[in-house]
């Protein structure tokens, strides 16, 4: 739910990551508590959805991780322990939610979007 | 102890780090003392506070000699709240978020959501019955009492009935941020009632006296 007042409470903590949508291949460097130590830790994969607004706003990372599992990592988009994003891939998609590659078994094919030549 | 009125905006979250907290705003005050109430006269100590300005017209006769008596602009709310020392505070007083700060404790109390005729299960957490394999027990409240003697049902039997809009009181929540200039503040965890609704803020009663030291 957004609302002026809420907006107005919470305008500090909104940020502003590079713009990505879903079918984009992205690189999260997440700093990471254990104990004492901090480390960042990375996580790249295909963005499947992106849903909420405001501090609500999440993101859905997969990726195939080892023996072939399949890895989803759900992100606030307005996390203060997200260092940065890359945008590694633009992938060119017709659906808002790729719900439909959970099923795919094998490699995960995605357009990639053509860049505009200057 | 003092208290404010205000009033429940919605939810939200706010991050610390790796974590996600949630966090109910509410905007309150500023609220103006109207009335004081003194053992002497009332038989208690109390202040009564206005919140939220209203129009003169619809401000009926009797309520305008009330206000002006307070030197106030005419008020929507009006609640009292318990004090020490009514000479503590003036009429027409102004009171605002100032009287609390980050981190300290609040108690929120508030209307919950009215849910109408709700079944044992929603109101009292009855576990209920089977839903299938053969069961015809769904969601009903089972046995109510003995046989012959009492043969009667014990007064005060959790039973199915109206449920909600009853006065609710939330203790201990943390401030988690507060905006004092713009009568905002945001507590973690959630409070009673819908949107919109009108909520009492006081400092903690219940505090952990051991903690606090």
């Amino acid at each position: 739910m957004s609302n002026a007042f809420i907006r107005a409470m919470a305008q500090q903590d909104y940020r502003e990551l590079p713009p990505f949508n879903v079918g984009d291949t992205v690189r999260i460097f997440q700093r990471i508590k254990e104990g004492n130590k901090e480390r960042t830790q990375k996580f790249e994969g295909i963005v499947i959805q992106k849903r909420g607004d405001g501090l609500n706003k999440t993101f859905t990372v997969r990726k195939i991780g080892a023996n072939g599992i399949g890895v989803e990592k759900i992100y606030p988009y307005h996390l203060p322990a997200i260092e940065k994003v890359e945008v590694v891939k633009k992938g060119k998609v017709r659906r808002a939610k790729l719900y439909y590659i959970r099923k795919i078994v094998g490699v995960v094919k995605i357009k990639e979007k053509r860049q505009k030549s200057q | 102890m003092s208290g404010l009125l205000g009033k429940k905006i919605g939810m939200t979250r706010i991050y610390k780090g790796n974590e996600s907290v949630p966090v109910t705003v509410i905007q309150a005050g500023p609220c103006f003392v109207c009335q004081k109430k003194v053992k002497a006269i009332d038989g208690y100590d109390a202040i009564q506070i206005g919140f939220e300005e209203k129009k003169e017209r619809s401000t009926i006769k009797p309520m305008k000699g009330h206000f002006k008596k307070a030197n106030v602009r005419p008020m929507r709310y009006l609640r009292e709240i318990r004090v020490d020392n009514p000479d503590d505070y003036q009429l027409g007083q102004e009171l605002n978020l100032g009287l609390f700060e980050l981190g300290q404790k609040v108690d929120v109390i508030g209307i919950t959501k009215g849910r109408g005729t709700t079944g044992v299960m929603k109101r009292w957490n009855f576990s209920g019955g089977e839903a299938s394999h053969g069961s015809k027990f769904h969601r009903e409240a089972g046995s109510t009492g003995q046989h012959t003697y009492p043969g009667r049902t014990f007064p005060g039997k959790k039973m199915a009935g109206r449920y909600g809009n009853e006065r609710v009181t939330v203790h201990n929540l943390e401030i988690v941020r507060i905006d004092v200039e713009n009568n905002l503040i945001a507590l973690r965890g959630a409070v009673p009632g819908a949107p919109g609704g009108l909520i009492m803020l006081r400092k903690a009663v219940r505090v952990n006296l051991k903690k606090a030291k």
